[in-house]
């Protein structure tokens, strides 16, 4: 665009307050993970790192921390494959049904968090007698599948087909296909889509309440439970600090995983 | 050598018995799971609870709707729900715009990845940790806002309404930079040179030729951004002190009302539903 000057200035000025107001919240809860203060206030009057230490003895957030792990691993591991799957089925074929089926996948992230939740939360406790474990990872799942679905798919329309057929020409049955061409060529996008995954879940409190069984707390119930506690300020925003960290990390392993063109596709 | 090359010949003649080998375990799922769940729900929409027993009642009725639709505090609490989802909506467009415009249009093709990267980002921070964030920013005497105001004598806006449109807009903001930084970047650089050479200013061209051609990319965003709002009760409950959204209702009313909780829940699924059939329209579906 032919711009002024002026034009150019303001647009950068007006650039540079949005990315402070995206990037502001996010220093502040880094900063008071550090702070001495036992109530959450603004400036901190000091700074100490005795509430990193107490947070990693606190038993109820280590145990939190490994139940979000598990729940995230496993929760990734089915949605692998199933993504997997389906990316294979829509990348090459076409067929009737084939844009309802894409739908249908982003559907558990696009409806809102509570609807999904209350939804899967009646059926587990009508038909499967209650709340586990298991229902919270096959709550999780559900919408996980979606971002690894996204970076196959991605990675297959970039493939073509024609090593597969270059591959069946030479004698190889499906599944030696399968095993020796297409799937190194994809593990790259599937690595990326896991670990998005693995972040979708290890973060989603809203269809965690709702099909997490009793007792069982992953790192953003914990955080959700103390919120209000104003005596756990402290611990919690250490927690709080640590979620930052570590799902902010995945995206940049992500993005080293996928090809330019291929970024951002996991959530849009 | 036959029986290797058997099982691929066939599925290359008969491509719909690889469709079904590899749809059949993903679209159980999908189906069986989550849409039979969203059905399940559906259903109970209709049904209603025994006011002494506690049973469900099987029959169908309207009853939870003309409850819902005739009482005003609900209907004070769709109007409020929609009024944020709006308001999101727009304050999200006022800030992406220069953000986009930014990425797109000034900064070097070289920065353009590591930018996007950096919108992105925070779409990553779990969303519990930013709603906490704003509940620091946002704390009455000792938030952030409240010291950054403190040297003019304003007060912050505290937790409530404000703080609840101040907190989504932040929450949803990288859903609408994104595809319009997408619109903006495609834009050809003829039809701007075109613009200027034809006498208009940088506001005509923004007015005139920038904002008509990116409106699908607008409308997309607008998609996420309206939707997400609509849906969402933990924000309400972090930073909106005493004010309720459509999901508090839900999720107040779903422990000893199911049906009743099913019914709200049906609301924001209903409208987003409706935005995304007058959305059609505008093409915007195909940037999504």
């Amino acid at each position: 665009m032919t711009m002024t000057r002026g034009t150019k200035t303001l647009l950068c000025v007006l650039a540079a307050i949005v990315g402070a107001f995206i990037y502001v919240p996010l220093a502040i809860i880094l900063i008071n993970s550090f702070s001495v203060d036992r109530v959450l206030s603004w400036p901190p009057s000091g700074l100490t790192l005795e509430w990193w230490g107490k947070a990693f003895q606190n038993e109820g957030v280590r145990s939190a921390l490994l139940t979000s792990i598990g729940v995230a691993l496993l929760a990734t591991a089915v949605a692998l494959v199933l993504g997997t799957l389906l990316a294979l089925a829509l990348g090459r074929f076409d067929f009737f049904g084939r844009q309802a089926i894409s739908l249908l996948v982003v559907l558990p992230i696009a409806l809102p968090g509570i609807v999904t939740g209350i939804a899967l939360n009646n059926v587990f406790t009508s038909f499967l007698g209650g709340l586990t474990l298991l229902t919270l990872i096959i709550g999780h799942a559900t919408f996980c599948i979606v971002v690894v679905f996204n970076n196959a798919l991605a990675r297959i329309r970039r493939m073509g087909g024609s090593v597969q057929e270059a591959s069946a020409d030479l004698g190889a049955g499906a599944w030696t296909t399968f095993r020796l061409v297409t799937f190194p060529l994809m593990k790259s996008a599937l690595v990326a889509g896991a670990i998005l995954s693995f972040g979708l879940s290890f973060d989603e409190i809203i269809v965690t309440t709702f099909t997490a069984g009793p007792g069982i707390t992953t790192l953003p119930i914990w955080i959700y439970q103390n919120l209000f506690r104003p005596n756990q300020a402290p611990v919690v925003n250490v927690v709080a600090a640590l979620l930052v960290i570590i799902s902010v990390l995945p995206i940049y392993i992500a993005q080293r995983y996928s090809n330019t063109d291929e970024r951002g596709a996991g959530l849009l | 050598m036959t029986t290797t090359t058997a099982p691929a010949g066939l599925s290359f003649r008969h491509p719909w018995l690889r469709i079904v080998g590899l749809l059949s375990a993903p679209l159980a799922w999908l189906v069986v799971v989550y849409l039979g769940s969203l059905a399940a729900l559906f259903v109970t929409a209709f049904w209603t609870v025994d006011d002494f027993t506690g049973q469900l009642v099987r029959t169908f009725t309207l009853a939870n709707f003309s409850e819902f639709f005739t009482n005003p505090a609900y209907l004070g609490t769709i109007a409020r729900t929609l009024s944020i989802a709006i308001c999101v909506t727009i304050l999200c467009l006022i800030l992406a715009m220069p953000v986009a415009l930014f990425m797109a249009r000034i900064a070097s093709h070289r920065w353009r990845p590591l930018l996007v990267a950096l919108v992105l980002t925070p779409l990553w921070a779990s969303y519990l940790v930013k709603v906490y964030a704003w509940r620091a920013m946002l704390q009455p005497e000792h938030g952030v806002i409240a010291w950054l105001l403190q040297p003019f004598h304003w007060s912050g806006p505290g937790y409530g309404y404000v703080g609840i449109v101040v907190t989504l807009t932040y929450l949803w903001l990288p859903y609408m930079i994104l595809p319009v930084y997408a619109g903006l970047a495609r834009l050809p650089q003829s039809l701007l040179d075109a613009s200027s050479d034809l006498g208009a200013g940088s506001g005509r061209t923004f007015r005139s030729v920038v904002v008509p051609l990116v409106w699908p990319s607008i409308v997309a965003g607008s998609v996420f951004t309206f939707s997400l709002s609509l849906g969402d009760y933990i924000t309400a409950q972090i930073v909106g002190g005493k004010v309720t959204m459509l999901g508090n209702v839900v999720q107040t009313t779903y422990v000893n009302n199911l049906p009743f909780a099913a019914a709200v829940a049906t609301i924001p699924v209903v409208i987003v539903l409706l935005y995304l059939a007058a959305v059609r329209r505008a093409g915007a579906l195909d940037q999504l």
